[in-house]
């Protein structure tokens, strides 16, 4: 195999004009998919908007390619409607969808050149050869491998080997295209740079683009709208920003970012213009103050407030500046300082409970405090910061 | 010390194979190279150097015919195993939903190979005979009056025996290179809109097509040297060309059968670089 160094550079305003296509959206209406007893999908109703780029987020095993291969139409669904535009497409082969996808792995076939590869899609609908040619060497030039186009894909690079891929899966102009973890094969540096690439390219051809990941830098990077899956289930639907900043679960808390979680029961709730203020007795801990939606006194919930968003301060300034009613206080004592780069990471434990929480400081920031490891701190934190979470 | 080790150690470790493949296979090659080239006097051979038996080879009109006879063997019984053989095989690569199961299965098509190639022709005997049981239920049912002759000692019978004896030298390598294709591949056709025959055309096919060149190969080597069912099977009314070397040696016409043997290796390996010449084996290697 050839080692290619050039990284060919995706030309964007060669996008011809009709290949900014009608988008369409795609809606699932209680979708179930269930292997035997076991049920990998369970009652999915999700709305993708026309154009818009979606990303189903989650570990592996719950549901997403899943998901995304039944919208493909390479899984048969066992219960509900998937319809695309306003078509039901339940139980119609891929073609007749007007769907695409980009395998993960590429599955690029071995024994046809970059051309053939490209061609497959059109060359299986039966159009003419003159039209074939022009469409395959426009979309060759879309994504830079004008002059690899006699190779075959195992004299490729990886991200060569990826533009091959999303070339054939374009060139049949569909309204919906579908990728599964098409960054995963690629090593850091070229997944970021593709990544921007990708994006670029969906806004150009305003294509819906559905994909599947599990990295949540590549969801929230790429994503209009991020799906959160857990066990078969959809447990948040938000922006990047949202999901981020507001999850409503245990579960997207813990996944989607650096999240402290106090788990404990609702014993009040106040409503505010803002949502709800609602205290959460933690056991061993005390009483948290967070703010959220349907909160319902008496009921197990949890509270996470984001490693980035809590202050640390020493014991004596932490008595001079007091604390508001809205803030929430513990003392905790620092076991590890991790520097990463831009960012250091604090590890503490907090003296009532023992519980280890994280703190997140920009590292200019931190080089200018003195704290050290086993010194106990205070560490505060605004209960509008405090996101609660309802299961 | 360790370097001239270095140098010489890659060497001592091919000795072994080099001697044996030495002994074995080039030695008695030569010397068949050699023989052939002796004089025959009808008692005794005698060295010498001498093209009679060769030219006797190329102007006969018998060998000429045997030759004819045996491509014909070869072409039905490869086009027999390769019909039979890639359909079992693709069967069991694509339809049997489970590893296990299809182990299972393909060990079952070897079966029939823990017996001894002549047990195994021999009973066809009974089966293909004029009072066999085929023509006992044919003539039972009333579908015919008279027995079948072209049964058994029969050029049919002989191609009938060697697709049954080598039929799993095809069905292997096939089912082989089967199950080395990505299934992400079929799945990718048919996400592009290929039908199921255009996914075969287009990307079973082309990808298992090392496997049939290395059947292929099996078959032609295995069909050129046949004797035992040509005899068995075709009693004496069947001619190859490893039956007639195989008669010159009985006969004790040693250069003659040995010159028959140089032609018939030459006209093998012909056979076999044309296929590599269309079929790529080196991605199954």
């Amino acid at each position: 195999m050839q080692d290619i160094q050039v990284e060919p550079v995706l030309t964007l305003d060669a996008v011809p004009e009709d290949f900014q296509a009608e988008a369409k959206g795609v809606s699932l209406r209680d979708v179930t998919k269930k292997y035997g007893s076991f049920a990998a999908v369970q009652h999915i109703t999700l709305d993708i908007a026309a154009g818009s780029y979606t990303c189903l987020l989650g570990p592996s095993g719950c549901g997403k390619t899943t998901t995304m291969r039944m919208i493909a139409g390479h899984e048969d669904i066992s219960a509900g409607d998937i319809y695309i535009g306003d078509t039901r497409v339940n139980g119609l082969p891929p073609t007749q969808r007007n769907t695409a996808m980009m395998f993960q792995n590429y599955a690029l076939f071995p024994h046809k050149t970059v051309w053939d590869n490209v061609d497959f899609g059109l060359k299986m609908r039966g159009l003419a050869i003159a039209d074939r040619r022009a469409r395959v060497s426009e979309m060759l030039e879309i994504v830079g491998l004008t002059q690899f186009s006699d190779r075959k894909p195992a004299q490729l690079s990886g991200g060569q080997q990826q533009r091959v891929a999303l070339a054939r899966a374009l060139v049949t102009r569909p309204q919906v295209l579908m990728l599964d973890e098409p960054l995963s094969a690629l090593d850091e540096s070229l997944r970021v740079k593709t990544r921007g690439e990708l994006r670029k390219l969906q806004r150009q051809f305003g294509m819906t683009f559905i994909q599947v990941t599990h990295n949540q830098d590549e969801a929230y990077s790429l994503s209009d709208q991020i799906v959160v899956m857990d066990h078969g289930r959809i447990d948040q639907v938000g922006t990047p920003v949202e999901i981020f900043s507001r999850p409503l679960s245990t579960f997207v808390a813990r996944f989607t970012g650096d999240n402290n979680i106090f788990a404990g029961t609702v014993t009040s709730t106040v409503a505010d213009t803002q949502g709800q203020f609602i205290q959460l007795e933690v056991p061993g801990l005390g009483t948290l103050l967070c703010l959220g939606d349907y909160g319902q006194v008496g009921t197990e919930a949890a509270c996470c407030i984001r490693a980035d968003l809590m202050q640390i301060k020493s014991l004596a300034e932490a008595e001079t500046s007091g604390c508001g009613p809205a803030t929430n206080r513990v003392t905790a004592r620092i076991t590890a300082v991790e520097f990463t780069g831009y960012v250091t990471r604090v590890s503490l434990a907090i003296e009532r409970n023992g519980m280890e929480v994280l703190y997140k400081a920009r590292t200019p920031d931190w080089l200018t405090t003195s704290f050290a490891e086993g010194q106990t701190v205070v560490l505060d934190w605004a209960a509008a910061d405090c996101v609660f979470l309802s299961h | 010390m360790s370097a001239t080790w270095k140098t010489f150690k890659p060497y001592a470790l091919i000795t072994p194979q080099t001697l044996v493949f030495l002994l074995f296979l080039v030695f008695p090659i030569v010397m068949i190279g050699v023989v052939s080239f002796w004089e025959f006097t009808g008692y005794s051979m005698v060295p010498a150097f001498t093209l009679d038996n060769y030219q006797g080879i190329f102007t006969s009109d018998v060998t000429f015919k045997t030759y004819l006879n045996t491509f014909k063997f070869l072409g039905l019984v490869w086009l027999a195993t390769l019909l039979i053989g890639y359909p079992v095989a693709y069967f069991i690569a694509f339809h049997v939903p489970k590893l296990e199961w299809q182990i299972l299965l393909f060990l079952v098509c070897t079966i029939p190979f823990w017996t001894s190639n002549i047990i195994r022709m021999i009973s066809w005997v009974p089966l293909l005979g004029r009072e066999g049981l085929v023509n006992q239920v044919l003539l039972g049912g009333g579908l015919i009056q008279q027995p079948l002759e072209f049964l058994l000692y029969s050029d049919f019978a002989v191609v009938l025996g060697m697709v049954h004896l080598y039929i799993i030298f095809m069905i292997a390598p096939i089912f082989n290179s089967l199950m080395r294709i990505e299934r992400s591949l079929i799945t990718a056709a048919e996400d592009l809109g290929a039908s199921g025959l255009q996914i075969f055309k287009e990307v079973i096919l082309p990808l298992s097509a090392p496997g049939i060149a290395i059947g292929s190969i099996f078959i032609v080597t295995l069909v050129m040297g046949e004797f035992v069912t040509v005899r068995l099977m075709g009693g004496g009314q069947s001619a190859s060309v490893g039956k007639l070397i195989q008669t010159q040696i009985g006969s004790l016409q040693y250069p003659l059968a040995a010159a028959n043997a140089m032609v018939l290796l030459a006209v093998t390996m012909l056979i076999i670089v044309s296929v590599l010449r269309v079929l790529d084996i080196r991605k199954e290697l």
